[in-house]
């Protein structure tokens, strides 16, 4: 990769390459914002020119500040790791997970006093939820997978990253690409389809920095030092390569203009109802579950300091669970017009499903044999637990509202959103959290953290809100679907859609409640990785000697 | 033991991971979607289903654009209480020119798939400027800068024969009569009312904002919050025709 003689200093391929492609990115992105058909293609246009320019001046500036040589890839023999994008990335989670759970907090607000909408277009509801739902699963969730990726991928393949300036490249492009995402949705840029609400630039641009983050990981495996593929790197890599294919599978787009942001699916209706679900249902399974199962495997064994607790359910559990998941998405079309064998398709695969969820669970939980005591003195590995124990309560869930006469009260119902969030909040939230609170002490070289009094407090709040919010949301989802189909003895509806409506005012108070304490728990936590970094380990853990698990 | 042996392959070997991986993710999603392109029932025509109208078109794109899908449902299913609230069940074939689809997954608000023709053109314009005026315990939010702002006249065509390139069946009169078929769905005097009813069979043709002038996205918004679901006329269905 790079042409080094000694001493004489001379460009990477990298370096070469990547900042005069840079210098004209930022050439194109000033003809289109020039020629821009609409304003908000205009503004992405100057982001994408400024964002391109200050990228070809930090490589060059990097290249007249660096050594001649390249970083090496053992010192004493020993992986010389590459951190930075993983603190970056870290970092970056933090930031996006209370900005999304703030925004949540607004939506959730909204909904119990309209009022708040402003009635101006950028802080309507509309506008305001795929910010919501793109910052906490995107924005954070993606920062955290791809901190903790190219930490574990390194660590358990003893080898430095792959690429040089590749990894720099994934973390910054991807924030690039939410941010342009996030600014789009608030000025009414979006293809409304769930979960993928980008438009078509914003989808090129991922597409891009999405094969190169599937090319470092894949890059690390193939020169790893290790004979076997640790397991978390198998879920990792399943969850970047399937992400990918839905990626593309999904959102295949024709723009009306090269230089405007609006574009037409090239899907139409139950074709783009299958495509999007099929999309949708597998962000949950790849990105929220099969990345995260990635952490499992490696944050609490290495927390607990015991071995995963069955090799062989491991392999089991990864194979049947990223060939069920795929087909589980018609169950979000229960009823419709998608013809009934795609919904039973759906539903009885999302019933198997459950099995190698729950075996994965008791893959997670069961490592803690013999190591049960440690609950007791390190909130993190609670925290990790404790998170496993929801993603076994929501995987059972799903199964359940996958079934078709279920589905038939729970859809289009605040049940949907409690049981995603059970699932957001308990699994995802609480294992990203568990592994930032592994991680920055580690990749900053920490004894440990600030303290674990205030992961403690953290802790308590959040599962307080979540618990909050999932039984509000449990009782208003079933009672407004009770009331849709509720009959007066003379045969009548019983009542009409805005009574239903009314019904649901005090629950989404709670659930805003349950949302703010969220919120609040992860600002604590803000505050002690903020000390970590700053301070390292704090008196109270020096002066008590570090914290012993009970005999 | 063999079997676990046999598994070392994938283990030892990054490629031969990752060719497994896209192997066995492909399999469910080539069995459900592959024959929707093929089978009758998610293809076939059904009468009266035809293009949006250039303002239907850019009212659609305001719905699309605001994020309306995440309250409001576009699917009504075949349960008793849905159909007596709503209207006849969906049919597929009645989204079969939507791009992308708004079928919707949250009842926030009521499903709007049969939303056409239930309200008059002024109750819709009084509700999306101000919910609470005319539904006062409505969560909704309200949209004035809908009836302040014109609507984006200059690429009306465009976006016609973008939707035909993606098998929109639009034809090159309606393409090339866009702009002046927007404009003339507005003004029930118009000369050419008549030519483009001819080519939009059905439309309504209403000064739907209820104001002169300008076409305003309000105006769009509200045609085509009043065609949702009326064009298939049910009274035609001969129920017992496939009984078994």
């Amino acid at each position: 990769m790079t042409n080094v003689s000694a001493g004489a200093k001379s460009m990477t391929i990298g370096e070469a390459t990547l900042w005069p492609l840079f210098a004209v990115l930022a050439f194109l992105c000033l003809i289109g914002a020039g020629f821009a058909h609409d304003a908000p293609f205009a503004f992405h246009a100057s982001l994408g020119c400024a964002a391109s320019i200050a990228a070809a001046f930090a490589i060059l500036n990097r290249y007249y500040d660096r050594p001649a040589k390249p970083p090496p890839q053992e010192i004493n023999g020993r992986p010389n790791y590459n951190l930075g994008p993983i603190k970056f990335a870290s970092v970056a989670a933090m930031f996006w997970g209370i900005a999304g759970f703030a925004v949540g907090l607004i939506i959730a607000s909204q909904l119990a006093w309209p009022a708040l909408n402003l009635d101006l277009p950028w802080t309507s509801f509309g506008r305001l939820r795929p910010l919501h739902t793109s910052a906490v699963i995107f924005a954070f969730g993606g920062n955290v997978l791809i901190a903790t990726s190219f930490y574990v991928v390194q660590k358990t393949c003893r080898t430095r990253l792959a690429g040089d300036l590749a990894p720099w490249f994934v973390v910054l492009g991807y924030n690039f690409f939410i941010l342009i995402a996030g600014t789009g949705y608030l000025l009414g840029v979006t293809q409304s389809k769930e979960y993928a609400e980008p438009e078509w630039y914003a989808d090129l641009w991922l597409t891009i920095v999405w094969v190169t983050y599937l090319l470092v990981f894949l890059a690390t495996l193939v020169k790893r030092k290790e004979p076997h593929i640790f397991v978390a790197n198998w879920f990792y890599l399943a969850f970047i390569v399937t992400i990918a294919v839905l990626h593309l599978g999904n959102n295949p787009a024709l723009p009306v203009s090269v230089f405007g942001s609006k574009s037409y699916i090239a899907w139409g209706g139950v074709q783009d109802a299958m495509f999007q679900w099929w999309y949708g249902h597998n962000a949950v399974g790849f990105f929220l579950t099969a990345g995260f199962l990635a952490i499992m495997y490696y944050f609490i064994p290495k927390r607990a300091e015991r071995p995963i607790y069955s090799y062989r359910l491991s392999i089991i559990h990864f194979w049947a669970l990223i060939f069920l998941y795929i087909w589980a998405g018609p169950h979000h079309l229960h009823y419709t017009a998608l013809p009934d064998w795609a919904q039973t398709l759906g539903m009885t695969f999302s019933i198997m499903l459950w099995m190698p969820s729950w075996g994965g669970m008791i893959n997670g939980l069961m490592t803690l044999s013999g190591a049960w005591d440690k609950l007791r003195t390190d909130p993190v590995l609670r925290m990790l637990v404790v998170s496993v124990a929801f993603y076994g309560m929501s995987t059972f869930e799903g199964p359940i509202m996958a079934i078709k006469v279920v589905n038939s009260l729970s859809h289009y119902t605040d049940w949907t959103i409690g049981h995603v969030h059970s699932g957001a909040l308990g699994w995802v939230g609480f294992v990203s959290f568990g592994a930032l609170y592994c991680l920055v002490p580690w990749a900053w070289n920490r004894n440990g953290l600030y303290s674990l009094k205030l992961v403690n407090w953290h802790f308590w709040i959040a599962t307080l809100g979540i618990v909050l919010y999932i039984s509000a949301m449990w009782v208003s989802g079933i009672l407004q679907g009770l009331m849709w189909r509720a009959y007066t003895s003379l045969g009548f509806l019983e009542y009409s859609f805005i009574e239903t409506v009314e019904a649901m005012h005090p629950f989404y108070i709670i659930r805003a409640a349950g949302g703010a304490l969220f919120l609040i728990g992860a600002l604590i936590m803000a505050f002690n990785l903020w000390m970590t970094v700053k301070a390292g380990e704090a008196e109270e853990a020096r002066a008590a000697g570090r914290l012993q698990p009970a005999e | 033991m063999s079997f676990w042996n046999r598994h070392k392959i994938f283990e030892k070997n990054a490629t031969i991971l990752i060719g497994g991986i896209l192997v066995v993710i492909a399999i469910g999603g080539l069995v459900e979607i592959t024959p929707l392109f093929y089978l009758k029932s998610t293809i076939e025509a059904v009468d009266g289903v035809r293009p949006y109208t250039p303002l239907e078109l850019a009212g659609r794109n305001i719905y699309v654009r605001e994020g309306c899908y995440l309250c409001h449902s576009q699917m009504i299913r075949p349960l008793r209480d849905e159909v007596e609230r709503y209207g006849h069940y969906s049919l597929a074939a009645e989204s079969m020119y939507d791009h992308p689809f708004q079928w919707g997954s949250k009842r926030t608000g009521p499903d709007l798939a049969r939303v056409g023709a239930k309200y008059s053109d002024d109750w819709h314009v009084r509700h999306l400027v101000n919910p609470r005026a005319i539904v006062p315990r409505s969560v909704m939010p309200g949209y004035p800068s809908l009836a302040a702002t014109e609507l984006e006249l200059e690429d009306v065509a465009a976006h016609l024969r973008t939707n035909r390139a993606i098998g929109v069946p639009y034809t090159d009169d309606q393409i090339a009569h866009a702009k002046a078929d927007l404009k003339a769905q507005l003004d029930p005097d118009a000369a050419d009312a008549e030519a483009f009813q001819k080519r939009y069979p059905n439309a309504l043709v209403h000064s739907f904002d209820g104001k002169a002038g300008q076409p305003t996205e309000l105006d769009a918004l509200v045609a085509y919050l009043q065609m949702l679901g009326t064009l298939v006329d049910f009274k035609l269905y001969d129920e017992k025709a496939n009984l078994r």
